[in-house]
């Protein structure tokens, strides 16, 4: 990542640099540049880093003093959820940023009105109010105009409704919604029954909350069956509407494997009967003939709100106990929610799979839970899904064409902060909870959903600005941005998972996760929610290591291939081959893995609760990846991967092996021993 | 019968007399453990082989079905065998011998056991255990087994299938009778279930009395490992792989402070240490006696551990007993004293809290003055044992036995059984002595009240976390050896029962289980740094609780003695160290890692041990699936362009496959 200047003379520079593209951000920073400010660790409070903090126009910057090091940490304006200003010690004025990617950082800035402007600063550029604000604007990769233009084409869902097989006999496209004349939250290419006029589509539209009428959103041609997705219907206690009711007809006509339909409502019943006496509601299996209708409980936005701040606050303990913890995570609900949705996916999949029965999805407005629940059947049904770049149309398909309201639930511009809530990270996670019970079933590994969850946050491209399609073309932003998938896929070769291959029997057909005792199936994620706690997460990552094993394996082939190619060459032509078999042999050598794969560094943590502790994690451990993650303005390349905040010091294979908790490749125990004394307090306190 | 694909609890074995059965038997493959081919090449078993501790965390790789089925059979089902996967070779060797024993007729081979039998056999049972397809056969009880075979039907042209269940695995049988017909529910100590229905209620009831009957003999002598006989393994094999001579030699290259002592052969100073110990060299057995009279049971201050890179060194015993007018012991401190030498600091692990330490002195033990050992501090560290611990186990195989408890609840369930909370603490502790000896440069005195469970909870666990020679294959076993079964852990009493048995609680408690679970967890969290898999800690925990083997048997060594058993059983070490085992156990990402291995002892970072606690109840096909992709991976990598060869571990160093015979030590440096 960025070179260590002097003084943080880098950061200062690049913040110039920054004024200049963005002044206007510049109106709000009180003061750029705070010296003498303490960065906490949050473990263990005896380690902390002094330095220089500054305020740019898209980043907060943290250089610390220590001269070798010189560690920075950059945070994102974006990234910053909230900003807490404590009460004033004697050594400062604390500041508390928790970031939107569960970062939490803590600073003791000395002085009181600095520690204000900084607080009242930050307050500002953490909530731009217009789009222009925003870091894709100002972010630049250095890619020329064609190579943006060919990372927008990289993910077509035009090409992904081909591939599953429509239009068809039973499926057409249609214009209906052009110039989002129909809905504005909807995408202008929508795929609808054959049997469906454009008549009965607006009249359908009309019956349903803002305008949001079923559309076709997964097909299997393997049976005709097909998940298809709506807002509630305008039902109230009794209204009836003739043209929604021919459209659910032509949709369970466009399967005609099947006389029913199943219509999913995906809200607790309660909640769907609320709405009824709002003029809304849900189907009644009455007045639409052939369907089954079904409530799933999944609970709405607000109160999944709560329940990761309740969990989030869990993390956040210092040195809870086993039940402090565990009692926390059972309060927030967080796990019992992502199972419904989860169950939800199941069941859907399961009609789908199973029973060839086409599933209408809806919720309220049919672009949270029904975004959810539908990418999650999609995914268990369809392997391409569960490949790389499946898994970006899945996103692409289910949540950025379908109107998910991307600025409202993830706060991107300030905005009514009841609107905001962990809907797509809740989708994120039932993926990785998939993963973990089905290792082999997906091409991506656990860092490429950790990253595209920051992404979501960052706005740093384009892909999740704004609450629509319309939006989006109105602000044009695929002229003025840049496209995430594309630099997904660029560094894909940090996003794959080693145990998928594409003949194993798990990356064949549909998931079937075990549904009958599966409580414990559902884990705590902590390589998410407290994934800047390095010490916390396992010390050794078998994923990169697999990786690279497969890698060299591969490479070893390849050469033995070229080796073996060449010997053939060189006796045809009878050369002295004495000179390259020895280069050859160099090569080889070089690419063995060395033993120093397990060099791990780490240190010890605090094993004494409630007593003042050992030193224990190292101080910024996880710091370098840290920045790594948070982009340099100027470093794309090392922008988003862990590992190159690693290969920095290390180069080759072998720098995996220090993907440990300090980072770096030091060794563990000696960064403790440096402070043997710091031990001996604890036990005088006992 | 057995589980959800893991694990094969009983066999279903072979046609007797026929080693390697393919098993077309009622599973027909539906039953993933079948014997399959016996050959372990056998593509589904490799897999499966070993368990892991994987990234994936809840591999659970047991597995191994085929083998294990097999082994099962064998001799002692249950417990046994189970993961054999060397057993292959033993077992195809065992069966002639046991089978035509038990086919002589159970009587023949155990007159003794005659009088408890009832009803030595019914017709028409059925078999059945969640996510399989029942079996129906005939039931067969003889002195250590249960034996399923089935009845002959129409696509069974391989012969019956038999199911081979050790009765000193049952835990608990409950009964109940409707209609003439019987059910019987029999609860493994290895924690699965098996349904029994039998027709006729005198039978049902027969058949539950001598099973009740059979598992709880509590007669050492008339246990199965006296019975045991399987044919490729000698007797007197795998005794003498770890003396305590080994590990002295060790420490000998380093230093001659430490000397071994036989002041306690014959047991004449303390019942529970075995005959030799490693004490200072300076101090003399005189000194030892008296030593020895001050602590309770006689567990004087020994060596436990010693840490080359430093020469620190770990320490255990029993409490001192100090009692209510606060004796001291000159002896005793000079003992302890002498082991600090030249400036050294101590740190004295009570791992009791200093209230129970004070109340224990009321009943005359209590723990160290600081007056009279001024050079030792003392740290209190209060571990559950004895039966909170029992009740704890109990709570969380409840909680994951029962279908109904829906997700908001299963995490208070699992919180209020407190065994996480128990690894956590175990954990912490174990690191604590560790950082007093590593960081801290300091010699460390570990004892509880008796000095026989949490104190070897706390030594053991520490040592593997400091010494890479302890997370060896060979170097765990030679730890286990005399780390527990030498010094002293009553497995006798503390596994009589395990979390399903309605029997008054007397002295069981799952300290070794405890344990087990926490090597589970540094394994989880540093992959590549052990070179076993979670295979060998299933393996260990079930042979603990029920075996056909001989380790693990009794309290202490002198009752080993007496009832002869390093004469008269085989040993566990020697069935898993036969090549064709001891590759199932291997953890193939292992390794070799000189560092001590801190692991992090926060909740977040603690998991269940779903492969043991789940192990029947949870599906791991696919779990299982990704372990034999690791493997797959791990072995192209070694095909490569090099030549194939027996290990697996390609960028191991060469010793980590073979490693020192003994390892407390290992090359630590």
């Amino acid at each position: 990542m960025t070179p260590p200047l002097p003084h943080g003379a880098g950061a200062r520079a690049r913040a110039r640099v920054w004024v200049r593209s963005c002044s206007a951000a510049m109106e709000h920073i009180r003061t750029p540049k705070v010296e003498n400010v303490c960065l906490i660790d949050r473990i263990s409070s005896r380690k902390a880093a002094v330095g220089t903090l500054y305020l740019t126009a898209t980043h907060v910057i943290f250089v610390e003093n220590v001269s070798e090091t010189r560690k920075e940490t950059w945070i994102l304006h974006s990234q910053i959820s909230s900003v807490e200003k404590q009460a004033t010690t004697a050594t400062g004025c604390p500041l508390l940023i928790r970031c939107k990617n569960f970062q939490i950082i803590q600073l003791i800035i000395p002085q009181e009105r600095d520690c204000h402007d900084v607080y009242i600063s930050l307050i500002r550029l953490a909530r731009p109010v217009k789009y222009e604000e925003l870091y894709c604007f100002s972010f630049n990769p250095k890619l020329d105009k064609e190579e943006r233009e060919q990372g927008w084409r990289l993910v077509s869902l035009h090409e992904e409704y081909n591939r599953m097989g429509v239009p068809n006999n039973y499926w057409q496209i249609s214009d209906v919604n052009r110039d989002y004349q129909v809905c504005d939250s909807y995408p202008t290419e929508v795929y609808i029954p054959n049997s469906a006029t454009a008549h009965i589509i607006v009249g359908s539209s009309k019956f349903r909350s803002r305008r949001r009428f079923p559309a076709l959103s997964y097909y299997c041609k393997d049976n005709n069956a097909s998940i298809c997705r709506s807002s509630q219907p305008l039902s109230g206690f009794s209204a009836r509407c003739l043209e929604d009711e021919q459209m659910l007809q032509a949709i369970r006509k466009a399967n005609p494997g099947s006389n029913f339909i199943y219509v999913v409502d995906t809200r607790p019943k309660l909640n769907a009967m609320a709405n009824r006496a709002a003029g809304k509601g849900y189907e009644s299996e009455d007045n639409y003939s052939n369907i089954k209708f079904q409530f799933i409980g999944i609970e709405n936005i607000h109160v999944m709100r709560s329940s990761l701040q309740k969990m989030l606050e869990v993390c956040e303990l210092r040195s809870p106990s086993m039940s402090d913890f565990l009692w926390g995570l059972e309060n927030s609900g967080w796990l019992k929610h992502i199972k419904a949705i989860m169950d939800a996916g199941i069941f859907i999949a399961k009609a789908v799979a199973e029973e060839g029965v086409s599933v209408l999805v809806h919720c309220s407005d049919g672009w949270d839970r029904t975004a959810q629940v539908c990418s999650v059947a999609s995914l268990l049904l369809d392997p391409f899904y569960r490949t790389l770049k499946g898994f970006m149309v899945l996103v692409e398909k289910d949540w950025v064409s379908f109107g998910h309201k991307f600025n409202h639930r993830y706060g991107n511009l300030d905005g009514d902060p009841k609107e905001i809530s962990p809907v797509i990270d809740q989708f994120i996670e039932c993926v990785w909870q998939l993963m973990e019970q089905f290792p082999c079933a997906f091409e991506f590994n656990e860092r490429f959903l950790i990253h595209i969850q920051h992404h979501i946050y960052s706005c740093q491209f384009g892909n999740f600005l704004c609450n629509s399609q319309k939006e989006r073309r109105e602000l044009r932003i695929q002229e003025r941005t840049y496209s995430l998938w594309a630099h997904l896929w660029k560094n894909r070769a940090d996003y794959m998972n080693p145990l998928y291959r594409e003949d194993h029997n798990q990356t064949q057909g549909t998931l079937r996760p075990q549904t009958a005792p599966c409580n414990f199936l559902y884990k705590f994620w902590s390589g998410m929610y407290n994934r800047f706690e390095k010490g916390l997460q396992p010390r050794q990552s078998v994923t990169d290591y697999l990786m690279a094993v497969k890698e060299e394996t591969q490479q070893l082939e390849e050469e033995l291939e070229v080796l073996e190619q060449r010997l053939a060459n060189l006796r045809k032509v009878q050369l002295n081959n004495r000179k390259e078999n020895a280069k050859q042999q160099d090569r080889i050598t070089h690419l063995g893995l060395s033993p120093a794969y397990n060099s791990i560094a780490n240190t010890p943590q605090d094993y004494i609760n409630g007593v003042k502790s050992f030193p224990s994690r190292s101080p910024s451990q996880g710091d370098e990846e840290d920045s790594a993650l948070i982009l340099t303005q100027d470093n794309l390349k090392s922008s988003d991967l862990d590992l190159s905040a690693n290969s920095d010091q290390e180069s080759g294979v072998e720098d995996l092996s220090c993907r440990s908790p300090s980072g770096g490749g030091c060794l563990p125990s000696e960064d403790s021993i440096r402070d043997p004394d710091s031990d001996e307090a604890v036990f005088l306190t006992v | 019968m057995p589980v959800p694909g893991t694990a094969a609890p009983l066999l279903p074995l072979p046609a007797p007399g026929r080693p390697s059965p393919l098993g077309h038997g009622f599973s027909n493959q539906r039953i993933p453990w079948l014997p399959g081919s016996q050959g372990s090449g056998h593509k589904h078993s490799l897999s499966r082989i070993c368990a892991g501790i994987s990234l994936l965390s809840q591999l659970s790789s047991c597995s191994q079905s085929s083998h294990r089925g097999w082994q099962r059979t064998l001799p002692g089902p249950c417990c046994l065998p189970p993961f054999g996967k060397g057993h292959v070779g033993a077992v195809s060797a065992r069966c002639p011998v046991i089978l035509p024993r038990l086919q002589l007729g159970a009587a023949a081979l155990a007159m003794e056991f005659a009088e408890l039998i009832k009803t030595a056999k019914v017709e028409n049972v059925q078999l059945s255990c969640p996510q399989l397809p029942p079996v129906r056969g005939t039931l067969c009880i003889t002195s250590h087994h249960l034996l399923l075979s089935s009845q002959p039907g129409a696509n069974e042209e391989q012969g019956p299938l038999e199911l081979w269940l050790l009765i000193r695995n049952v835990d608990s049988v409950e009964k109940r009778v409707a209609n003439s017909m019987g059910t019987i529910t029999l609860k493994c100590k290895d924690l699965k279930v098996l349904q029994l229905e039998i027709p006729g209620m005198e039978e049902c009831l027969n058949i539950a009395s001598s099973i009740e009957a059979l598992s709880s003999v509590d007669s050492v002598m008339m246990m199965y490992p006296f019975f045991c006989r399987p044919r490729n393994m000698k007797l007197k094999d795998g005794w003498q792989l770890y003396p305590l001579q080994h590990y002295h030699q060790q420490i000998a290259s380093q230093t001659d402070v430490w000397r071994l002592s036989c002041v306690n052969r014959d047991f004449a100073i303390c019942r529970t240490y075995p005959p030799t110990v490693i004490v200072p060299a300076s101090v003399d057995d005189n000194v030892l006696k008296k030593a020895a009279r001050f602590r309770q049971g006689g567990r004087f201050p020994i060596l436990s551990y010693y840490h080359k890179k430093n020469g620190m060194v770990m320490l255990r015993s029993s409490q001192p007993l100090i009692g209510p007018n606060k004796k001291h012991c000159q002896e005793d401190e000079l003992l302890l004293s002498t082991v600090l030498q030249r400036g050294k600091r101590g740190f004295i692990i009570d791992t009791r809290s200093a209230q129970a330490a004070k109340q224990a002195q009321m009943m005359g033990g209590g723990t160290e003055l600081r007056a009279s050992y001024p050079h030792w501090k003392r740290l209190h560290r209060p571990l559950e044992r004895g039966r909170p611990l029992q009740e704890s186990f109990m709570k969380l195989v409840e909680a994951c036995n029962d279908p109904s408890v829906s997700m908001d609840r299963w995490l208070s369930k699992l919180e209020s059984s407190k065994w996480l909370a128990h690894v956590k603490g175990a954990l912490s502790t174990a690191c604590l002595a560790a950082q007093c000896i590593e960081r801290e440069e300091a010699c460390v005195l570990v004892h509880g009240a008796e000095g026989t469970d949490t104190t070897l909870l706390v030594t053991a666990l520490a040592q593997v976390i400091l010494d890479p020679g302890c997370r060896t294959l060979t170097g765990f076993q030679s730890l286990l050896e005399r780390e527990w079964i030498e010094a002293g852990h009553p497995f006798h009493s503390r596994c009589a029962h395990s979390a399903y048995s309605h029997a008054r609680l007397k002295q069981e408690a799952p300290i070794f289980l405890l344990f087990l679970d926490c090597v589970w967890q540094l394994g989880r969290q540093f992959p590549f740094s052990l070179q076993f898999s979670e295979r060998l800690l299933l393996v260990l925990f079930e042979h603990a609780y029920a075996s056909c083997y001989g380790t693990f048997l009794c309290n202490s060594e002198k009752e080993r003695c007496l009832c002869e058993t390093k004469e008269k059983t085989h040993s566990l070490w020697s069935w898993l160290n036969q090549p064709s085992e001891w590759k199932n156990l291997l953890n193939p990402l292992y390794t070799y890692n000189a560092l001590v291995i801190w692991p992090s002892v926060e909740p977040q970072s603690l998991q269940l041990w779903q492969g043991l606690f789940l192990r029947w109840i949870r599906s791991s096909q696919y779990l299982d699936e990704a372990w034999a992709e690791i493997q797959r991976l791990q072995r192209n990598c070694e095909d490569g362009p090099e030549e194939r060869s027996g290990c697996t571990l390609c960028h191991s160093q060469p010793d980590a496959a073979h490693p020192l015979p003994v390892t407390g030590t290992g090359n630590t440096g």
